[in-house]
């Protein structure tokens, strides 16, 4: 663990514990966190969000896109 | 009976009170088939991620709706011959929502909550120091 000084590891997931955010479609302020500057999904291994709300995310901001609430492509 | 929440969007040129039309068209249809519609959300104009059908804009209708699923269905085939109806969605929820959708309480607060926000990505920040193996993947990303 201390093979650096300043490592910071160990980032806990977004959407897990006590007041954490309800991922919702509608939410797009949420959502566009969760996506690349060209729109894309941003792979769970940068964001630290688990598995299981990686999934959900990813429906959520695929609802949003057909909606028109999110963009497909950025650019 | 089950809930179900529905998104609608329509043309941007027709007014509101035509919007609140298709709304009223809706729940006329749902009550005949012995449902209810427990609420409606009228989130405005607003600006759409891409062009859907040659239009920039368009009106967002949520709501509600506790049916059947023949309801649902009538309703459905009905709005997708609405020529005013752009795009609709219709999810099943388990329970109805308490209070009003995220859209609206972003619209109170008085904040965009459609596009704009690009910047706004402010949990990524320490991304470098998270060990070393990720380092080719970085330099992709910066000639993207």
């Amino acid at each position: 663990m201390a093979r650096r000084p300043f490592t910071r590891r160990k980032k806990s997931c977004p959407f897990s514990g006590p007041n954490a955010p309800v991922i919702d479609y509608k939410d797009t302020k949420l959502l566009s966190r969760f996506l690349s500057e060209r729109g894309k999904i941003v792979p769970s291994r940068i964001t630290a969000v688990s598995a299981k709300k990686q999934r959900e995310l990813s429906r959520a901001i695929k609802r949003a896109r057909t909606m028109a609430l999110l963009p497909y492509v950025i650019g | 009976m089950a809930f179900y929440e529905c998104v609608y969007m329509a043309r941007p040129d027709v007014s509101p009170t035509q919007v609140e039309a298709i709304t009223e068209q809706i729940t006329s249809i749902i009550t005949e088939y012995g449902g209810s519609v427990h609420s409606t959300e009228y989130w405005g104009l607003k600006s759409l991620a891409y062009r859907v059908k040659k239009n920039r804009k368009a009106h967002y209708v949520l709501m509600n709706i506790d049916t059947n699923n023949d309801g649902k269905a009538e309703m459905e085939r009905n709005m997708s011959l609405n020529e005013d109806v752009l795009r609709l969605m219709t999810l099943r929820i388990e329970e109805m929502p308490e209070g009003p959708s995220i859209q609206m309480r972003a619209k109170a607060r008085g904040d965009r909550p459609d596009r704009g926000d690009r910047g706004d990505r402010g949990d990524r920040g320490d991304r470098g120091d998270r060990g070393g193996d990720r380092g080719e993947r970085r330099e992709r990303r910066d000639a993207e």
